[in-house]
C-alpha cells in the first residue's frame, strides 16, 4: 500500500481564511504561485487553490486548451469543484508524488479533493484497456456536511469554440471536437446548460464524489468504471510516483525541495519522445500588464546541459538518455544547423501568432501560441548540446556512430561561426550581438569534443582546427570580455553590459570561481542585479522584469564552487527556497517585492537550476571535483592557469 | 512468369529504393530510417540495426516486389507508369496502415500513449509519419513510386 500521508501539509501549508467561492463565473483569477500542476508526462493541468482546473492541454503539451481560465475567466473554460462557502483551503501532494489534495475546511464540515492524472507501468497497462488521456477527480468528504458547486465548462482551440453536450446517459456526458472526443463520466448527475454542465449539491461524511474525464483521439474512447477502479489508480497512481521519486540517489540536505523540483521536471518530460518542454503553459507575463507574454510549450535546447546534469546526477538514467537521443535524433532534419527551439517530436516549432479574444492573465494581452525565437540564430545551443552528450558520454562510456558523426558536424559548425553575432541566451528581438555567453559556449562545445577524442570517444576529430579555434575563443574572451571600467566580465563584447550568464563561466570550467576575475564579476552582479534575498535579475532593464529564477540558484552555485563562499552559497540557497510555492513549485521569474511568481508555470529552467545547485552544493560538501574537470580538456590546465 | 526477370529487378528496384530513401534523409526531407527502424527490433545498437536493417530491407523489398509481379501478370502488361501506380498504393498503404501498427508490433518503439516510464525507445511515427517530419510522406512516395516504375519498366513479361 503506498504511503498517501502528505507530510507538507503541515509544513506548506496554504490558509486563506478570507476566500469565499459563491459563483466560480464570480470568482477572481488565482495567481500563478496559486496553482498546483498534474500531469502524465504527455500533459499537463493546472489546479487552483479553489478546486478549479484553469488549465489543460490535451492531447499534448503544445495542443490547443480546453480549459484556458488562467488566460481570460470568461473564455477559456474551466472545471471547478469548490464550496459555496467561505472555507480555508490547504492543499499538499501525496509524499512524493504528482497526485494533489485540496482540503476545503468550513464551518459545518471538512471535504478532501483529490486531482490527478492517472499513471500506471507500461506492463500494467498493457494488460487493461485504458483511457489513452484522463484526468480523475474524487471529492471526499471527511467530516461533517458542505455544500459544493461544480461547473464544468471547456471551452476548446484556446476558448474559441464553445462545446456541444451529447448526454449518453450512464456512459456520461460526450463532447466531440475535431477528430477527437471527451468524455465526462461523473457519480453524480450534472444538468447541461448552455455553457456547461453544472451541480449544486451538499455533501456528508462519508460521501464520495468521482469524476473522470478522458479524451481519445485514435480509436474509440475507453470507458473508465467508476468506484473502486477510480480509487485503484489513484492507489497505483500514488505508487508509481513514490517508486519513481525513490529512485533519486540525492542524500543532501535539501531533499523535499529537489524531489518536488525533479516531479516537476517528470511532468514536463514528454515520455513519448523524451523531449522536455520548457514549462507548461504559455503567455504567462514577465510583468503584470505588458506584453512581455510567450508559449513555453516547446522544448529549448539552451536547456540540455542543465537538464541533462539534474537527470544524471539524481539518477535517472532512463530519462537522460532519452533526452539526449532526443537532442541528437529528432533533431536531425536542421542538423548541422541547430534551431533554438523543437516541438516535441522535433518539428520546428509553429510561427508565432496572437490569439486575440483572450485577454490574457490579469488583462497581460496578447495571448501567443508559437514562438517567433523560432527564427533566431543562437550560438550558445551547440555548447548545451554537446555539453549534455559529454555528461551523459560519463556514463554511458561510449558513443554510438551516429552520435559521433553528428557532434562532429556541430563542431565544424561552431569551428567556422562562433565568430558571428548572435541573439543569444535571453532571446531578444531587437538585434545580434556578439554575446560572451554564447562565446563561452562555442568554447565549451568545442574543449568538450576535444576531451571526448582524447578519452576515446569520438573519433576523427580535426584536433588542430578545434584546438585553434578553441583557444582563439579563450583569448577573445579573455581580452574583450573584460571590462577594465566594471571590473567585470562583460555580457557583450567591448561593452560594459552585466548579465547573470557571467556567473557560468567558472560552472563550465573556463575560469575558476576563486580567481580574482570571477570574484570581482560576482561582486559586480550582485551590486547590479541583485533583487535582495539572494534573487537575480537575469540583466539590466527598465522598467525591471522579475527576478529570473534560474539566476539565483546559478548564484548559489558560484558561491558553491569558491570554497570561501561555500557557507554563504547553503544562505543563499535555502533563502531561494522561500520563493517556491507552497507545493515546492517555480514559475520563471519571481517578483521581488511581492514574492509573487512570473512567467510560465510549471518552468523547467527554475527547477533544473535548483536541482543542480543542490548537487554542486553537495558534491562541494563532500569535497568532491566540479563537474566540468570530468568532461573538459581545457578546464584543468586553464584552472592551474587562473591559480597561478 | 519470368523468374530471371524478377530476380535482377527487384533487386535494383529495392537498391533504387533504399538508395533513395538513404538520401531524403541526407537531404533534410525526412527523419524516417527504415533500415534503421527494421534493424532496431532485433538490436538496440545503433551500429548494428543498420546493417541488420538493411539486409531485412533488401530481402523485404525483393519479396514485395513479387506482388508488383503478379499484378503485373495478372494485368498482362506492365511498364512504369503501371508500376509507379502500384508504388504510389504501396507507400500510401505502409503511411496509412504500417506505420500505424509500428508502436504495436515494434519492440523498441514507444507508442503515443507511452509514459509516464521513460525507456530509450524510438519515438512512435504519428500519423502519415508526420513526427519524423512535415515532408516524410513525400519521401516515402518518392521511394516507392520510383521503386514500382522500375519493376514495371524493365521487368519483362513472359
Amino acid at each position: 500500500m503506498p504511503d498517501r500521508s502528505p507530510p507538507g501539509w503541515r509544513h506548506h501549508l496554504f490558509v486563506n481564511s478570507h476566500l469565499s467561492c459563491v459563483s466560480s463565473a464570480n470568482r477572481p483569477g488565482s495567481k500563478i504561485q496559486d496553482y498546483g500542476a498534474i500531469g502524465d508526462a504527455r500533459a499537463v493541468a493546472l489546479v487552483s487553490k479553489w478546486g478549479s482546473i484553469d488549465w489543460l492541454c490535451w492531447p499534448r503539451f503544445d495542443s490547443p486548451s480546453i480549459f484556458g481560465a488562467i488566460l481570460d475567466p470568461r473564455q477559456g473554460g474551466r472545471w471547478s469543484i469548490c464550496p459555496t462557502e467561505p472555507c480555508r483551503t490547504l492543499r499538499a501532494y501525496v509524499r512524493h508524488s504528482n497526485v494533489l489534495q485540496t482540503k476545503f475546511v468550513g464551518s459545518a464540515g471538512q471535504a478532501t479533493l483529490t486531482d490527478l492524472m492517472p499513471v500506471s507501468s507500461e506492463e500494467f497497462k498493457r494488460k487493461s484497456i485504458l483511457p489513452d488521456h484522463e484526468l480523475i477527480r474524487e471529492l471526499r468528504c471527511d467530516r461533517g456536511e458542505i455544500e459544493f458547486q461544480i461547473d464544468f465548462c471547456p471551452r476548446c482551440d484556446y476558448g474559441q469554440k464553445s462545446v456541444r453536450f451529447r448526454d449518453l446517459g450512464a456512459l456520461g456526458l460526450q463532447i466531440e471536437v475535431g477528430r477527437g472526443a471527451y468524455l465526462l463520466r461523473s457519480s453524480v448527475p450534472l444538468k447541461i446548460q448552455s455553457d456547461g454542465a453544472t451541480a449544486s449539491l451538499i455533501v456528508k461524511q462519508g460521501d464520495v464524489l468521482q469524476f473522470s474525464l478522458t479524451y481519445a483521439e485514435e480509436s474509440p474512447a475507453a470507458l473508465r468504471a467508476l468506484g473502486n477502479s477510480v480509487s485503484d489508480a489513484i492507489e497505483r497512481s500514488i505508487a508509481w510516483w513514490q517508486q519513481w521519486s525513490a529512485r533519486s540517489h540525492y542524500q543532501g540536505p535539501y531533499r523535499e525541495a529537489v524531489t518536488r523540483s525533479a516531479l516537476a521536471l517528470k511532468l514536463l518530460a514528454y515520455a513519448p519522445s523524451g523531449a522536455v518542454v520548457a514549462a507548461a503553459t504559455t503567455s504567462l507575463p514577465e510583468r503584470i500588464g505588458d506584453t512581455l507574454n510567450w508559449d513555453y510549450r516547446y522544448c529549448w535546447l539552451r536547456d540540455a546541459s542543465l537538464t541533462i546534469r539534474a537527470l544524471l546526477g539524481l539518477g535517472y538514467l532512463d530519462e537522460a538518455e532519452s533526452f539526449i537521443t532526443w537532442l541528437l535524433h529528432a533533431t536531425r532534419l536542421t542538423q548541422p544547423e541547430l534551431r533554438v527551439l523543437y516541438t516535441v517530436f522535433g518539428e520546428i516549432a509553429p510561427q508565432e501568432r496572437e490569439v486575440k479574444h483572450l485577454a490574457g492573465y490579469f488583462g497581460s494581452g496578447p495571448v501567443r501560441v508559437g514562438n517567433g525565437a523560432r527564427e533566431q540564430f543562437q550560438l550558445d545551443v551547440y555548447g548545451e548540446v554537446i555539453e549534455a552528450t559529454a555528461q551523459y558520454a560519463q556514463y554511458a562510456g561510449c558513443l554510438d556512430r551516429m552520435t559521433q558523426k553528428a557532434l562532429l558536424g556541430f563542431g565544424r559548425y561552431v569551428a567556422k561561426n562562433w565568430d558571428r553575432p548572435d541573439e543569444g541566451i535571453w532571446e531578444p528581438r531587437e538585434r545580434r550581438e556578439h554575446h560572451a555567453h554564447s562565446r563561452l559556449m562555442c568554447w565549451v562545445a568545442l574543449d568538450r569534443l576535444l576531451a571526448l577524442n582524447e578519452k576515446g570517444m569520438l573519433r576523427a576529430v580535426p584536433r588542430d582546427l578545434f584546438t585553434r579555434e578553441r583557444d582563439r575563443i579563450r583569448h577573445q574572451i579573455e581580452s574583450r570580455a573584460w571590462s577594465e571600467k566594471l571590473q567585470s566580465y562583460s555580457a557583450i563584447l567591448d561593452k560594459d553590459a552585466l548579465d547573470a550568464t557571467l556567473l557560468r563561466l567558472a560552472w563550465y570550467g573556463f575560469e575558476h570561481a576563486d580567481s580574482k576575475r570571477m570574484r570581482s564579476t560576482y561582486q559586480r552582479i550582485r551590486e547590479s542585479l541583485g533583487a535582495g534575498n539572494s534573487l537575480l535579475y537575469r540583466y539590466e532593464r527598465r522598467p525591471a522584469e522579475g527576478a529570473f529564477g534560474v539566476c539565483g540558484f546559478w548564484g548559489v552555485e558560484h558561491l558553491a564552487l569558491d570554497s570561501a563562499t561555500l557557507e554563504g552559497a547553503h544562505d543563499e540557497f535555502e533563502q531561494l527556497l522561500n520563493y517556491q510555492n507552497d507545493l515546492g513549485l517555480f514559475a520563471e521569474e519571481i517578483d521581488p517585492r511581492s514574492g509573487d511568481a512570473l512567467g510560465n508555470f510549471p518552468q523547467a529552467f527554475t527547477h533544473v537550476g535548483l536541482i543542480s545547485a543542490a548537487l554542486t552544493l553537495e558534491e562541494q560538501d563532500k569535497g568532491k571535483q566540479h563537474p566540468a574537470v570530468h568532461v573538459g580538456s581545457d578546464v584543468k590546465s586553464s584552472r592551474a592557469k587562473a591559480r597561478a | 512468369m519470368n523468374w530471371d526477370s524478377w530476380l535482377l529487378w527487384g533487386f535494383v528496384a529495392t537498391v533504387v529504393l533504399t538508395t533513395i530513401s538513404a538520401a531524403t534523409q541526407g537531404l533534410g526531407l525526412t527523419r524516417m530510417n527504415i533500415p534503421y527502424m527494421l534493424g532496431t527490433v532485433f538490436t538496440p545498437d545503433r551500429d548494428k540495426a543498420k546493417w541488420y536493417g538493411c539486409l531485412v530491407h533488401l530481402g523485404a523489398g525483393w519479396l514485395f516486389s513479387l506482388i508488383y509481379i503478379l499484378i503485373f501478370q495478372s494485368l498482362g502488361a506492365a511498364g512504369w507508369w503501371r508500376g509507379a501506380i502500384i508504388g504510389v498504393c504501396h507507400a500510401l498503404f505502409v503511411l496509412v496502415v504500417v506505420v500505424a501498427l509500428m508502436p504495436g508490433l515494434h519492440p523498441r518503439m514507444a507508442s503515443e500513449q507511452q509514459g509516464p516510464a521513460t525507456q530509450n525507445l524510438l519515438e512512435p511515427p504519428g500519423f502519415l509519419a508526420l513526427h519524423y517530419g512535415a515532408r516524410t510522406p513525400l519521401a516515402v512516395v518518392l521511394s516507392h513510386g520510383m521503386f514500382g516504375a522500375i519493376l514495371g519498366a524493365f521487368y519483362h513479361l513472359k
